[in-house]
């Protein structure tokens, strides 16, 4: 590994995601051990997000470490003017790893380059949120059997979606073709297109669902968010093109599975939930075996 | 005749540097990179001279100040263009180009308004030259790009 800390995706290389990915099969197989007795994690979240701390907090408890931390900024002496630099070096004086978020882009780089101990970012604004890519890798590969030659479709939000860029960049190792589905100005960015020429991918792009579908390995979908949309009439023409419905998966592929990160909204309609192919919740559950492969793997346990 | 006031200009200093070819809109952002208005040296400031190929331009003449190679590269962001020459007894014994260096350290501000530097104080700012001719610079730690024409100096 280049650093310690795991701030963005790109801090770790193709090997290091397949022995995460290794690893984090080896604690789904015994999730409860005790190899983090007597370390304390610190998880600070400068803003709240609950699914992402449970998910590291049952990773840390399985493996019998004790955390340390705050929930939200208000609860902290953040809100007391404390700059981040002193929050960190304090938390690092009492704690073997940070886990934080932060809604501020790059602000755990900021913390990894002042702390003396580990930091894994748990998400910094719109920027990186490792974890949750190493939890799609190993998802995908439980599911698959592999990470190579598979043909991923992303769908809704492309432009702003932190998520599938970060996917996009990791999966870009493995020969993968990927297939777009978003509204016209939702688009994937250029940069991202421009990436995948430089090596070579292929990918194409499309206005909504089509019976390319049943080319899928994996159809990975995002919100598109209200907010995004400067016009309400806008939203409500596109929102029902990107709903995934369970009679789309008719005549897809055995292996596909739909993955989402959560929460969702209503863009996968609760028909698909009792479908075979729904892989969501079980993918959330990855998270805490991934999470605990991440912790270990930094901590050389 | 042209060639003659040329060489007046550059050869007025004894010992010292000639940075020429500065973009005219540029000369005080180049003034301030290189930190000239906190030395004591003897300078002469033109801008706004008439230049046979980029327009109105800006020059800067420092007695008994030498460069580094990494100073001299700080000012490319302003001015990739521009030109220098070291003065020893009124000759000109050498020319240098500005090359754009790979990374940027502590000189630019990064655009984004969500981006770390621009909430804690005391933050260095670091950037990887990810275009060098069209000057793009990709922020260390928010990973967004920075362009020219959004270009402020810390
Ligand atoms: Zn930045």
């Amino acid at each position: 590994m280049k650093h310690k800390s795991l701030v963005s995706i790109d801090d770790y290389t193709k090997d290091d995601y397949l022995k995460i990915i290794e690893k984090a099969a080896h604690f789904e197989k015994n999730p409860v051990q005790n190899i983090l007795n007597g370390k304390v994690i610190a998880t600070l979240f400068f803003e709240p997000s609950t699914r992402t701390r449970l998910s590291f907090e049952s990773a840390v408890n399985k493996l019998g470490g004790k955390i340390i931390g705050f929930t939200d900024a208000a609860s902290s002496s953040v809100q007391k003017g404390e700059s981040l630099k002193d929050t960190i070096k304090t938390v690092a004086n009492y704690s073997d790893l940070i886990v934080m978020r932060h809604p501020v882009e790059g602000s755990a780089r900021y913390a990894s380059e002042v702390s003396n101990v580990p930091v894994v970012n748990a998400g910094d604004g719109a920027n990186q949120h490792p974890t949750q890519t190493l939890l799609d890798l190993y998802s995908i590969y439980k599911t698959q059997g592999t990470l190579e030659n598979l043909n991923i479709f992303m769908v809704g939000d492309l432009k702003y979606g932190r998520t599938v860029h970060s996917l996009l960049m990791a999966m870009s190792h493995f020969n993968p073709t990927f297939n777009f589905i978003s509204p016209e100005f939702l688009k994937m960015p250029k940069e991202y297109k421009l990436f995948l020429d430089s090596k070579g991918i292929k990918y194409y792009e499309h206005e909504d669902f089509t019976e390319y579908i049943k080319e899928a390995d994996i159809v990975y979908m995002t919100r598109v968010q209200k907010e995004r949309f400067s016009d309400p009439i806008e939203y409500e023409k596109v929102k029902d093109v990107y709903i995934l419905r369970n009679e789309m998966l008719k005549g897809t592929k055995e292996n596909l599975k739909v993955l989402h990160p959560l929460p969702r909204v209503n863009e996968i309609n609760v028909d698909v939930d009792d479908n075979p192919k729904a892989y969501y919740f079980e993918q959330a559950l990855n998270g805490v075996y991934t999470r605990q492969a991440i912790i270990a793997t930094i901590l050389d346990l | 005749m042209n060639s003659d006031k040329k060489e007046l200009r550059v050869n007025a200093i004894k010992n010292g540097t000639v940075i020429d070819h500065i973009p005219a809109q540029d000369l005080f952002k180049v003034i301030k990179i290189l930190g000239l208005q906190n030395i004591t040296n003897t300078m002469t400031l033109g801008n706004n001279l008439e230049s046979k190929t980029h327009g109105h331009k800006g020059i800067i003449k420092i007695s008994e100040l030498f460069f580094e190679d990494d100073d001299i590269n700080r000012i490319a962001l302003a001015a990739p263009n521009a030109k220098l020459n070291i003065i020893k007894d009124y000759v000109v014994v050498e020319k240098r180009q500005v090359q754009v260096p790979d990374k940027v350290v502590g000189i630019a501000k990064c655009v984004n308004p969500k981006c770390v530097t621009n909430f804690e104080d005391n933050i260095t700012t670091k950037f990887t030259v990810v275009d060098k001719e069209n000057i793009a610079l990709k922020c260390h730690y928010c990973e967004k790009i920075t362009n020219k024409e959004n270009l402020r100096l810390q």
